[in-house]
């Protein structure tokens, strides 16, 4: 009797607002919501405004792969498994979107970090899970 | 709405009691407030019980189990830091809506060594987990960063939030129940490991164990058990509204100058007013920031303020006389109950070698990330 196939390995996204898309000549991007009634826009999914309140279908943009450094600060004590020191940082996107990220490319001092500076996202696998999928994560890089 | 007077309260010293379970250190700390009252058990109608890690194991009855149980309600509450500050609102409305006469807020947290917050693995495939990998969402980083907004903003220093942990170090040695009574200098603090840039080892606070309990009244009957009722003049409670970065980086501005703004108009004062402060020192950057977010400086001018000493005992505005979150400690549900418990001690004339002189009124606030914010406004009557 013939085993079952064993399932297919694929890519990932760490969240679900990183987009991979199907074609591996496209990269991977960041997905957010704008509202149809006053326009703000979120990362990743609403069920309806937090600003404004309209309860109806928000319009899912892709987010632009260009932003600038917010704030940051350098972790150097963290929970156990994650390597220090790193930069954590919040990156302002041009559509009014803010991210949650780790600053790559430079080391993890404030003299390399400035306020505004313009960055760049990247992004690579850097798990693997139970199942042996490929986890890609994100990240931003000074440009 | 009717007055409503604080006329007992007690906790223990914060500390580390690993031999001790959470019933036993908040029943110490309810018997302590119980005799300041001059009541006992039989004249509590409600108890609201503030305990973050235990909230889903009935903690506020356990407590009871130790220490007298009248059939009464109580209210099990859970609000991140602000857990115990909620509690205490909680009491504070059970009475001054008429419902009831007497009312206790308790609130305790045992954490041993637990260390850093918001570090909780969710169930699922650990390879999924964004902690170091989409920047940090522990709160020494989200503080850090917060701290380097003001820097970004008005060119605060790294030694300006430095100056915060000398300060509230200082006071802690006339503190018998803080954690920590250790001076430390400027440069102990500058030169202590990096924590989250720009806050150090001791520009953060201890984990660690705690209770602490506060009776509340109305004020026609606090009169039978008191000659020294506080008056709470405002207890207010207020959650974040949507800003730009919203839950990609927490906002601790806008919802404590919202909640700041309605306890001055509850109490009909200004912050000119205070006689002193206890604000949420989490970590040395948080108290700069809630400088200007309690209006007790304008827009940029915390870092002046530091410099000043206007925040020290005997300065224009002493705040954290007790020694502060990052000397008393933190442990979660019982930080705002103790930070009322000092407040009254500081507006009855009894506390001791941190008294601030002539206090009449003070403010207690407590943020909880996610976010809460609590204000207490309590006046010598």
């Amino acid at each position: 009797m013939a085993e079952a196939p064993a399932a297919e390995k694929t890519q990932r996204a760490i969240v679900p607002f990183l987009k991979i898309p199907a074609n591996p000549a496209e990269k991977p991007y960041l997905s957010g919501s704008r509202c149809k009634q006053c326009g703000a826009t979120y990362l990743g999914t609403r069920m309806a405004c937090s600003r404004c309140f309209s309860a109806e279908t928000m319009d899912e943009v892709k987010l632009s792969d260009r932003g600038e450094l917010h704030v940051f600060s350098i972790v150097h004590q963290s929970v156990p498994g994650v390597p220090t020191p790193y930069v954590a940082a919040i990156v302002d996107l041009p559509e009014g979107v803010s991210v949650r990220c780790n600053i790559s490319g430079v080391e993890a001092d404030p003299k390399n970090l400035k306020f505004g500076m313009p960055v760049q996202m990247v992004s690579e696998k850097i798990r693997t899970d139970r199942e042996g999928n490929d986890v890609i994560a994100f990240s931003f890089k000074p440009i | 709405m009717r007055d409503v007077a604080v006329i007992g309260v007690g906790m223990i010293k914060f500390g580390r009691y690993p031999e001790k379970t959470v019933p036993e250190l908040a029943g110490q700390a309810i018997l302590l407030a119980l005799k300041d009252a001059g009541i006992d058990m039989k004249e509590v109608e409600l108890m609201a019980s503030g305990n973050l890690y235990q909230s889903n194991a009935m903690i506020g009855q356990r407590i009871l189990q130790t220490i007298g149980q009248t059939g009464i309600p109580v209210i099990n509450v859970a609000n991140a830091c602000a857990t115990g500050s909620t509690a205490f609102r909680e009491a504070y409305f059970a009475v001054a809506s008429g419902a009831y006469d007497v009312a206790m807020a308790v609130g305790s947290e045992q954490m041993g060594k637990m260390g850093l917050l918001g570090a909780g693995a969710a169930g699922g495939d650990p390879a999924y987990s964004t902690e170091g990998v989409l920047g940090s969402g522990l709160m020494p980083a989200v503080f850090g960063m917060a701290g380097v907004e003001h820097m970004r903003k008005y060119g605060t220093t790294q030694e300006q939030f430095a100056k915060v942990s000398v300060k509230n170090h200082k006071h802690s040695m006339h503190n018998p129940y803080s954690q920590y009574q250790t001076e430390v200098g400027l440069e102990d603090v500058l030169n202590a490991r990096v924590v989250s840039w720009p806050n150090t080892l001791y520009m953060c606070c201890p984990t660690g164990d705690g209770a602490a309990a506060a009776i509340v009244c109305s004020m026609e009957k606090a009169r039978q058990f008191t000659t020294k009722p506080i008056r709470v003049a405002a207890s207010v409670l207020t959650s974040d509204p949507w800003t730009q970065r919203d839950l990609t980086m927490p906002d601790i501005n806008t919802l404590t100058r919202a909640a700041a703004k309605e306890a001055y108009e509850k109490a009909g004062i200004g912050p000119q007013d205070l006689s002193l402060i206890e604000l949420h020192d989490c970590f040395a950057t948080a108290e700069i920031l809630h400088y200007e977010n309690l209006g007790i400086c304008g827009e940029g001018e915390a870092g002046r303020m530091i410099d000043e000493g206007a925040t020290t005992i005997g300065g224009k505005i002493p705040v954290n006389a007790s020694g502060g979150l990052l000397s008393k400690g933190h442990p979660l549900g019982a930080t705002g109950v103790a930070n009322v418990c000092e407040v009254v001690w500081h507006l009855r004339g009894a506390a001791g070698g941190r008294q601030v002189e002539g206090a009449k009124v003070g403010l207690a606030h407590v943020i909880g990330l996610g976010s809460a914010c609590t204000i207490q406004i309590l006046e010598k009557v």
